[in-house]
């Protein structure tokens, strides 16, 4: 929902990047305030995954120049682990297996860490069991869950409902989900986009990167993106991500050259 | 002229052994004078032996250690007691302790007591087994131990007896400069089973030398768990060896942890007298500063349809040194055996090392052995991943090294212990990075 007097959450102002000596990011624009919902879109290789990994700080991504303000903080001034408890929140295209960690005990220290930081009290495993099976019906997952290690042996779906279940958990401002409809059944899809749907509200935002239009029938962007060789080469509403369905990225880019 | 000895744990075991009062068991003193014939005759290896190239015993033959004839003063064993562990046998500095021990009621066919209070009554069993499995004429160090052999732990399962307790041995080191030699007998009759529990841990921070041999027979389906506990002092050398026989079909499941001890060496040595035996033999070191923890296994399949399966895991910090050898051996007759071996090491500071080698021998030709190693630190990845969930860089990283340990932890049957040994991983996680 755009609604222009609302507060800028984030504010990307032309942001390089590399990742081993390799320029991906050429000078990323990107406004985004509470309350929208933002498609970022375009074709393989094109930067989309290194962006959402830039903000979230990975270690293998070097930022070589622009500014990202996060609710009015340099974010780059800020670890990883700090983003995430000033409520950044990425959601992996791929999440990570971690054998040994039980996945409650995972979710409990992420939330007394984040949670916790934001003056809420910590919840012991009790308590914390009662909040998370809360959670959880939101996206239909099994209470077996929790007992299993994180993400170790779980199926596509069963990762992506995890990552939801985080970002139900930490309540973020800004959600950056990478690919989360990738390796998803169309049931699958509709449980874990019906789960973002509800956690969406006029106080937060959610930047979605996506191949794909298929998500977007589910959640509605107010903005879409159009990235391509690190930049951003078109904006539109969400009747463009329909027109990129039918016509393919190659318009956008043969307009590009010609322009 | 006095000769100085290179070697004065050899003198003073060697001194001791001969100094033993003769058992009424014949058999018992011929086995202790061939074995003091050994100890006289074998060398000490140095790191030029390749079962010792990681390993050098400068730290052993710098002490000065005596055995101990007298239990000492009482230890409080209260912060050791396993509370499913009903029956309790402690030996304090290698002499046993009754005051410290807890000597339950246990079921018909089940006996659990000393070497020497059982020797009249089982002779004929003893002499089958005591100092039958454990090699002494090639290993210097279970020479000595047999060298010496006056009281040990007698464990005896009649046929088809399975007990549920847990049985907890426990040996406490409370001198300094002092020499023990541990002994552990255990027999498991045809269907019988148990839980064994062989604890090793210090109410001393000084150095000692710990010589330990444990012997386990396995009759037919029956079943042994096994789990090993080294939590000696810091300054202490830790040397033991454990032969394990598996009759067909029988079954043999232990984990072996090192935690402790300046030094440490642990012999595993199993083999599969049977047809269709199974041993499952998993290890964790976690070591940090100047320690060094060496487990060599040998994992002899001498008959068909053997099974074995075996994850030995380390966690190095500091300048430690964990070194593992697993040998495996497929006999000719042993068709069908099917073996897998994983060692998997986790280093956490530059100057920690690890040693490891898979040693596979197979002369037959229809079996399924696979083996793998590893050496690496953290996965960045899964590190990122906490991090990208608010956890901080230390948490993460305690919380992934401790996962790694905990893989073996929580395998040991016996739920308290578990949760104890989950706090010492998780303080010595926390100390060491």
């Amino acid at each position: 929902m755009i609604n222009s007097n609302a507060k800028t959450l984030l504010e990307i102002s032309g942001l390089t990047a590399t990742v081993a000596g390799v320029t991906i990011l050429k000078g990323i624009n990107l406004t985004v305030r509470a309350g929208e919902v933002h498609a970022i879109m375009g074709p393989n290789g094109s930067g989309k995954s290194t962006l959402a990994k830039v903000l979230a700080g990975h270690p293998a991504y070097e930022v070589t120049g622009g500014t990202v303000q996060f609710e009015g903080q340099d974010l780059f001034a800020l670890a990883a682990e700090a983003r995430a408890r000033a409520g950044l929140f990425l959601g992996f295209q791929y999440p990570v297996e971690i054998p040994g960690v039980s996945n409650s005990s995972f979710l409990r220290l992420a939330y007394n860490t984040v949670q916790g930081g934001r003056g809420k009290d910590e919840l012991d495993p009790l308590e914390f069991d009662d909040y998370v099976r809360e959670k959880m019906k939101l996206l239909e997952m099994s209470p077996e869950f929790l007992d299993r290690s994180v993400n170790d042996g779980f199926s596509g779906g069963e990762k992506k409902r995890n990552e939801i279940l985080q970002m139900a958990i930490l309540e973020p401002r800004v959600s950056v989900l990478d690919e989360t409809d990738s390796g998803l059944d169309i049931d699958a899809l509709r449980i874990v986009a019906g789960g973002v749907n509800k956690l969406l509200t006029a106080d937060n935002a959610c930047v979605l990167v996506t191949h794909y239009q298929r998500l977007l029938n589910y959640i509605t962007p107010d903005y879409v993106h159009v990235m391509e060789s690190g930049r951003v080469i078109k904006t539109g509403g969400k009747e463009l991500a329909l027109e990129l369905e039918s016509r393919g990225y190659d318009w956008l880019l043969d307009a590009k050259v010609t322009a | 002229m006095n000769v100085v000895s290179k070697h004065p744990f050899v003198d003073a075991l060697v001194a001791g052994g001969r100094a033993l009062p003769a058992s009424t068991a014949s058999w018992l003193n011929l086995r202790r004078s061939l074995a003091l014939e050994r100890a006289n005759a074998l060398s000490v290896p140095t790191t030029r032996d390749e079962e010792w190239r990681f390993t050098d015993l400068a730290t052993l033959n710098k002490l000065r250690v005596e055995p101990v004839g007298q239990a000492a003063a009482l230890v409080d064993v209260a912060p050791y007691a396993v509370s499913e562990a009903a029956t309790r046998l402690a030996f304090v500095d290698g002499v046993y302790a009754p005051a410290l021990s807890s000597r339950s009621p246990l079921p018909a066919g089940v006996t659990v007591g000393t070497l020497a209070e059982n020797l009249n009554i089982q002779s004929a069993l003893m002499g089958v087994h005591l100092a039958a499995h454990a090699d002494f004429n090639e290993q210097v160090f279970t020479a000595l131990n047999t060298a010496w052999l006056r009281d040990g732990v007698f464990i005896h399962i009649a046929q088809n007896t399975a007990l549920s307790e847990p049985l907890h041995l426990l040996f406490i080191a409370t001198l300094k400069d002092a020499a023990s030699c541990p002994r552990c007998l255990i027999v498991a009759e045809a269907g019988a089973e148990c839980t064994v529990i062989e604890d090793y841990v210090a109410a001393t921070t000084e150095a000692y030398f710990t010589n330990a041999v444990t012997e386990i027979a396995i009759k037919p389906n029956a079943r042994v768990r096994h789990v090993r506990l080294q939590r000696e002092s810091m300054q202490a050398v830790h040397i033991a060896s454990c032969a394990v026989s598996l009759a067909k079909d029988a079954s043999y499941v232990s984990q072996s942890i090192a935690f402790g001890a300046r030094l440490s060496r642990y012999n595993l040595d199993v083999i599969h007298k049977g047809e269709g035996a199974e041993a499952v033999i998993d290890g964790l070191a976690l070591i940090s500063g100047q320690q060094l923890a060496d487990t060599h296994t040998t994992m002899d399949h001498a008959q068909p349809n053997g099974r074995c399966t075996q994850l030995h895991k380390t966690i190095v910090g500091g300048a430690a040194h964990a070194v593992f050898n697993g040998k495996v051996l497929v006999r000719k007759d042993a068709q069908l055996t099917n073996s897998a071996q994983q060692s998997r090491n986790l280093l956490l500071s530059s100057t920690a090392r690890v040693d490891t080698k898979p040693q596979l021998e197979i002369f037959a030709d229809d079996v399924k052995c696979a083996h793998g190693a590893t050496v690496g630190q953290l996965d960045a990845e899964q590190l990122f991943y906490l991090k990208s969930r608010g956890l901080p860089d230390t948490q993460a990283r305690n919380l992934l090294t401790y996962a790694f340990g905990a893989e073996i932890v929580d395998r040991i049957p016996v739920k308290s212990l578990v949760a104890q040994l989950e706090k010492t991983v998780m303080a010595q996680t926390q100390a060491s990075v």
